[in-house]
């Protein structure tokens, strides 16, 4: 068994690693995405390309069954992802939050059934929820899936919150803030956020990843963003038919996607090494 | 024990009937009567109104309710708008692809990851046992369906070792067809779902390795790999297991995508038709049937933990 003298900087050095490799994956996205917002190689709907041409200096990764440009594709496919990612982890978040605080100061009836409902909602699988959400409105569209999926993460962060919550709440320091005359608002603005934030926001970042991948799934599934949006999902479920004599329309969008999942775990690995000090001490 | 198992039955149909409350508020008091799904589009106002009738949509809600949880109680999911046939007995028909690609899946996922889970972590400081780990943070980031589009491309188109896709109409009548159909479906499913399971494993068996038992057992002179044997592999297998119930609903959900991968006529496929047709009762069968398979493997997953763990049985709960 090695000792935690030299066991520690290896294991920082390590944790930077994946943070930085983390940070350059998931910010080459962002800037793809945040780029396609004012310029894309061509227009998405621009089929001035020859059919299923392989990727070449005038089209970067190729062009679609119809003549359309990839790269632009991929590009909006990056932006689309990153909405959904923000959209369903800022729902999932604040459904979450208010909840899982509410049951930690809760009475203990009250807690209780809290706890059971998220425990059960978690059970009701993310994706079953989106695709409910889905089936019920009548049209599907960004703004559906992104709530279906917020929702379906919300019981997720409820949980977490509420836990941590408690722990926070055990502290000596919220009973001295209590008898000093603190208001429960306070508390919760000044003393339980602040602590709760680090590790909500590391778990936030794996929760990200989960949203991003449930709506590639819907939109492979049909059940996404309607076509004018490139989904990468959707890109798949496009490419899929043509995959023997077009296979970069398939492999690129995935890539895509699996470089945005594990970038966004890497960044999240990395600053729970940073901000937990039982695992940053070993 | 008994009475632990008695409590977590009644949180099991608990968690069952909030499901189906849940299921009952979505479907029903969103906008579009059922009905109109039933007649289509063109149709007179007294065909509706029958349709309406026929369907009890017209009831005041609080009767609709009680009469979806009686139909519920006997087992009725009604029959499909589309089909006319019961639901139930396509969902019996669609579980004998869809529960076999699951099991299989989850089986060999388990005869993957256990091992190399074991593996990772035991020799943790050597070069094998990081390549384990970061293959399995590789596999964790894979998206499910996109490992079957490339399995497809690599082993029937390129290679044309396997059918791309499809299941044979005469089923399990026709033996061989229906097992190679199933071979790179299981593949898919079981390689992403080995990566994460491999994860839980090496922690679990990561914090055995550090814990005073082990210490004990090696200090009263077993050998390391005895004392992993005898006292660390069944500790570790508690956390394991609690993870095991959640996993094999993930893997039963990854299959209703890989389905559509490769065109298997399985549940995935009976709800996206069902959504495409706003069949309501296929819809609603499909989420009540998986929703109760969830809950099954959760319950079951919690009871192995206790038979395995002694030290839980004797927690106030």
């Amino acid at each position: 068994m090695s000792t935690a003298s030299t066991a520690l900087p290896s294991r920082r050095r390590r944790g930077n690693a994946t943070f930085w490799l983390g940070l350059i994956l998931v910010g080459g996205i962002v800037l793809a995405g945040v780029v396609s917002f004012f310029w894309t190689p061509y227009a998405l709907s621009d089929m001035a390309g020859g059919r299923l041409e392989a990727p070449s200096a005038a089209h970067w990764a190729g062009t679609d069954r119809l003549g359309r440009d990839l790269f632009t594709q991929l590009m909006i496919g990056a932006r689309i992802a990153l909405i959904v990612g923000c959209g369903a982890v800022g729902i999932g978040a604040v459904i979450g939050v208010a909840t899982g605080i509410l049951a930690a100061f809760a009475t203990r009836f009250l807690d209780d059934a809290l706890a059971a409902f998220f425990d059960i909602l978690i059970a009701f699988p993310t994706l079953l929820i989106a695709m409910l959400v889905v089936a019920a409105r009548e049209e599907a569209s960004l703004g559906t899936a992104i709530l279906a999926l917020g929702i379906g993460l919300s019981p997720i962060v409820g949980r977490i919150t509420r836990i941590l919550t408690k722990q926070v709440l055990g502290q000596d320091y919220i009973t001295a803030a209590r008898v000093s005359g603190t208001s429960w608002g306070a508390i919760v603005y000044w003393h339980i956020l602040p602590n709760i934030v680090p590790f909500l926001g590391v778990n936030l970042a794996l929760q990200f990843g989960l949203a991003v991948m449930a709506e590639a799934s819907l939109s492979y599934l049909g059940l996404g963003a309607p076509p004018p949006n490139a989904s990468w999902g959707r890109m798949l479920q496009e490419a899929q038919g043509t995959v023997y004599t077009a296979p970069w329309g398939a492999i690129l969008p995935g890539l895509a996607l699996f470089a945005l999942v594990i970038g966004i775990n890497l960044l999240a690995d990395g600053l729970r090494d940073r901000f937990d000090p039982a695992r940053r001490d070993g | 024990m008994v009475r632990y198992m008695l409590r977590r039955l009644v949180i099991l149909l608990l968690s069952l009937f909030i499901a189906a409350v849940v299921l009952f508020v979505l479907l029903r008091l969103l906008p579009g009567d059922p009905a109109n799904a039933l007649v289509g589009v063109g149709a007179t106002p007294e065909q509706i109104a029958a349709a309406q009738a026929q369907l009890g949509s017209d009831q005041p809600l609080s009767l609709q309710f009680l009469t979806y949880l009686g139909d519920l109680a006997r087992f009725d999911l009604g029959n499909s708008f589309v089909s006319r046939s019961s639901v139930l007995d396509e969902i019996s028909r669609r579980l004998s692809v869809t529960l076999p690609l699951t099991l299989a899946s989850f089986v060999l996922a388990l005869v993957i990851a256990i091992p190399f889970g074991i593996l990772a972590a035991v020799k943790a400081d050597r070069w094998y046992g990081l390549l384990l780990s970061v293959i399995s943070q590789i596999g964790i980031a894979v998206p499910v369906f996109w490992l079957g589009i490339l399995l497809v491309y690599e082993f029937s188109l390129n290679l044309r070792l396997l059918p791309s896709g499809g299941f044979p109409l005469r089923g399990y009548a026709d033996p061989g067809r229906a097992i190679e159909s199933m071979v790179l479906p299981v593949l898919t499913i079981a390689i992403v779902m080995s990566a994460s399971l491999m994860r839980y494993v090496r922690a679990a068996t990561l914090e055995v390795l550090g814990s005073d038992f082990l210490r004990t057992a090696r200090a009263l002179g077993e050998s390391h790999t005895g004392a992993l044997m005898r006292h660390g592999l069944r500790n570790a297998a508690v956390p394991v297991v609690s993870v095991l119930g959640i996993e094999l609903s993930t893997t039963f959900l990854g299959a209703v995508v890989v389905e559509q991968v490769f065109s298997l006529p399985g549940m995935g496929s009976m709800l996206l038709l069902g959504i495409q047709q706003r069949d309501y009762p296929n819809i609603q069968g499909v989420l009540i049937v998986s929703t109760l398979l969830v809950l099954l493997t959760g319950f079951l997953a919690d009871i192995l933990q206790r038979v395995l763990d002694p030290r839980l049985r004797k927690e106030a709960r």
